[in-house]
């Protein structure tokens, strides 16, 4: 099978999966306990009867559930999200503001996690004895414990409060001057704390997953005839060892893309960091369905994206996946 | 003539769970250019460790060599530096495995896996190295090379991958080859076709083979001299010719004993197939001072529990490690 019917499948699975996310999202939105109508009338600061039902009206709230099911869905195939009652915002520009700033958060803190998980790796395996195979070890278990939050609000104390190095919330300081650059180094500053906090977890699950098939690889007969073709440690380690060793790391990774979003929740919240996170708490908390259901939405969006790249570096990585 | 290669009084030690084992027990033996030698005995006799000690790859930290040497071209390799065995390795002596399916890495095409030798030993360029590995696929046979050359092993039959292992451990046209079972894991008819490939081979590049094998019919067919291990310890050494028409160890007999088409027909002499009964014994009875077949052995006398067997040469330069070797 060549590549492109092969992504062209899976967008189309893709596209039914994402559906069905949309209707049991919808559907459990549904069962939630409470009036979308009493939330609305309370933003507004409180309403009679009369005006209740004029909102339920207007928002379609009066139809039965299956005629606002199909309405909500054929709104998002035209990538209308609804609109926000608590911001006042259609849903679809309030997550094209947020989602650059938890983009960059996720990204950097996946791609920091799997050079240093895998460079850790290696390393610890090639030296099983020594203090980094163990520092590998211990950290491992300390990463994956503990919980995200408060190794974030643990970084906070140390390196905002203790020793101020870092700003303490957000994501750019509105009183700095300058150009491009200098904003860009504040970004930097800014993302340090948030973007450690977050990779900790995933550096702990890469660092002991590479470090355990790259000894398994290592005892293999295909590594033993490198070394015997007279190769180098470096070529045998870095060409021979590692590129077998990535597709378990890369299949980890794409499973762990879920997780990396809904950690970027808890850490965007630590943090004060603008995005997806932030939204997702603030529209939970004023009970806005609209905005809720997108971000929903766009979460399952971007880890069923992030499974599809993953399938494609794993068809890169191993030429089996690839078939004949 | 000098010797290619000398191994003389070679002791390896393996750690194991009951200590230190001796799995090469005072090996001497030379190997001279371009010729086969060939090495037999069951499963766990010591053959694959002295494949691995010549290439300088006995297995790390628990294996090494305790005593001896291992002279190539006169210099002592067991002494030589990891940069040293590197040069020598894949170049002046390489080495094809027991199993062509696990020893191809499965993410790099057969090509760039021959032609990566090349680009380290003879220092060529990748498309020259790349054209290189073409031509030597089709050398070992490889149909349609240009085309295979692109191909992943999982896209390859065993026969066929072992043909790679070949062009990859002939590239550099080495002094030695050493091929450990080679055809163990393939079809008989493929393993017919893989010998003669590497007869064909060797009168092209003078390689010298040392061929480790468990089957006493592939001895017959193309090595010139044999040596015979058991548990560790070389305990017969001759012409092919000679040994096999008149063995001097009853180890060597029984393995003769156990093949059936060195003779064609059972004849009334030898009306049925013989069998060594017991097996080898585990490593922690290895080293002893004893003959470490003693238990297996019909001839088995008093001494043969008492004392190693010192080894005996006849006059046809055959040598035999028993205490009987005249009445075998």
């Amino acid at each position: 099978m060549n590549l492109i019917s092969t992504v062209a499948q899976r967008v189309l699975w893709a596209a039914i999966l994402l559906l069905a996310v949309l209707v049991l999202n919808f559907s459990m939105m549904h069962l939630a306990p409470g009036d979308v109508a009493d939330t609305i009338a309370q933003s507004m600061g409180g309403a009679d009867a009369e005006v209740l039902e004029q909102i339920r009206t207007d928002y379609g709230l009066d139809q039965p559930f299956l005629s606002q099911l199909s309405n909500y869905v054929g709104k998002v195939l035209h990538f209308d999200l609804g609109y926000s009652y608590f911001y006042n915002q259609p849903v679809t520009k309030l997550i094209f503001e947020k989602l650059p700033a938890t983009l960059i958060l996720v990204i950097t803190a996946q791609l920091l996690a799997l050079i240093i998980g895998v460079l850790l790796g290696v390393y610890s395996a090639r030296n099983q004895e020594g203090w980094v195979s163990h520092f590998v070890t211990l950290f491992a278990l300390f990463g994956y414990s503990a919980p995200v939050f408060w190794t974030g609000i643990l970084l906070l104390i140390a390196f905002s409060l203790k020793i101020p190095l870092f700003p303490v919330a957000g994501m750019v300081d509105v009183t700095v001057e300058g150009g491009a650059i200098a904003k860009f180094l504040d970004l930097l500053r800014h993302m340090v704390l948030p973007v450690i906090t977050l990779a900790s977890i995933f550096i702990a699950l890469y660092s002991r997953l590479c470090r355990a098939t790259m000894m398994e690889v290592l005892q293999t007969d295909y590594i033993r005839t490198a070394k015997s073709k007279g190769l180098s440690t470096r070529e045998i380690i870095y060409k021979h060892a590692l590129k077998n060793s990535l597709s378990p790391v890369i299949t980890l990774a794409g499973l762990q893309f879920s997780a990396v979003v809904s950690g970027a929740v808890l850490v965007e919240t630590v943090f004060s960091w603008p995005g997806l996170g932030t939204l997702a708490l603030q529209s939970i908390i004023a009970r806005d369905t609209p905005t809720i259901l997108g971000i929903l939405f766009f979460s399952a969006l971007v880890v069923i994206v992030g499974n599809l790249l993953t399938d494609l570096a794993l068809r890169f990585v191993d030429p089996r996946v690839r078939g004949h | 003539m000098s010797a290619l290669l000398s191994v003389e009084n070679l002791r390896i030690e393996l750690d194991t769970r009951a200590g230190v084992a001796p799995v090469i027990d005072d090996l001497s033996f030379s190997l001279n250019a371009g010729e086969t030698l060939s090495f037999v005995g069951e499963s766990g006799c010591g053959k694959s460790m002295t494949a691995l000690a010549i290439m300088g790859l006995l297995p790390e930290k628990i294996g090494r060599v305790a005593s001896g040497s291992i002279l190539f071209n006169g210099e002592d390799i067991t002494k030589a530096s990891d940069e040293r065995l590197r040069e020598i390795r894949g170049n002046d002596i390489s080495m094809i495995f027991q199993e062509p399916m696990t020893s191809l890495n499965p993410v790099f095409t057969i090509g760039e896996q021959v032609a990566e030798v090349l680009r380290r030993h003879q220092k060529l360029g990748r498309k020259a190295a790349w054209s290189t590995a073409v031509e030597l696929l089709n050398s070992v046979r490889i149909p349609d090379a240009a085309r295979r050359a692109k191909s992943y092993p999982h896209q390859l039959s065993g026969g066929q991958r072992q043909r790679v292992m070949i062009a990859m451990a002939l590239a550099c046209k080495p002094r030695i080859l050493i091929a450990d079972e080679p055809t163990t894991a393939l079809d008989v008819t493929i393993q017919a076709q893989i010998f003669d490939l590497l007869e064909d081979l060797q009168a092209q590049t003078g390689s010298a083979i040392i061929m480790i094998t468990h089957d006493m019919g592939v001895v017959a067919e193309i090595a010139e001299r044999m040596i015979v291990m058991y548990a560790g310890r070389m305990v017969e050494h001759g012409n092919v010719d000679d040994v096999l028409s008149r063995p001097r160890h009853p180890y060597t007999k029984g393995l003769i004993g156990c093949v059936p088409h060195l003779m064609a027909t059972l004849t009334d002499s030898r009306p049925e197939l013989t069998e060594i009964s017991g097996i080898v014994p585990g490593l922690n009875e290895f080293g002893q001072n004893a003959c470490l077949f003693a238990s297996r052995c019909n001839l088995v006398g008093q001494q043969c529990v008492q004392a190693r067997p010192k080894e005996k040469q006849f006059e046809n330069t055959q040598l035999s490690a028993c205490w009987h070797a005249e009445s075998v």
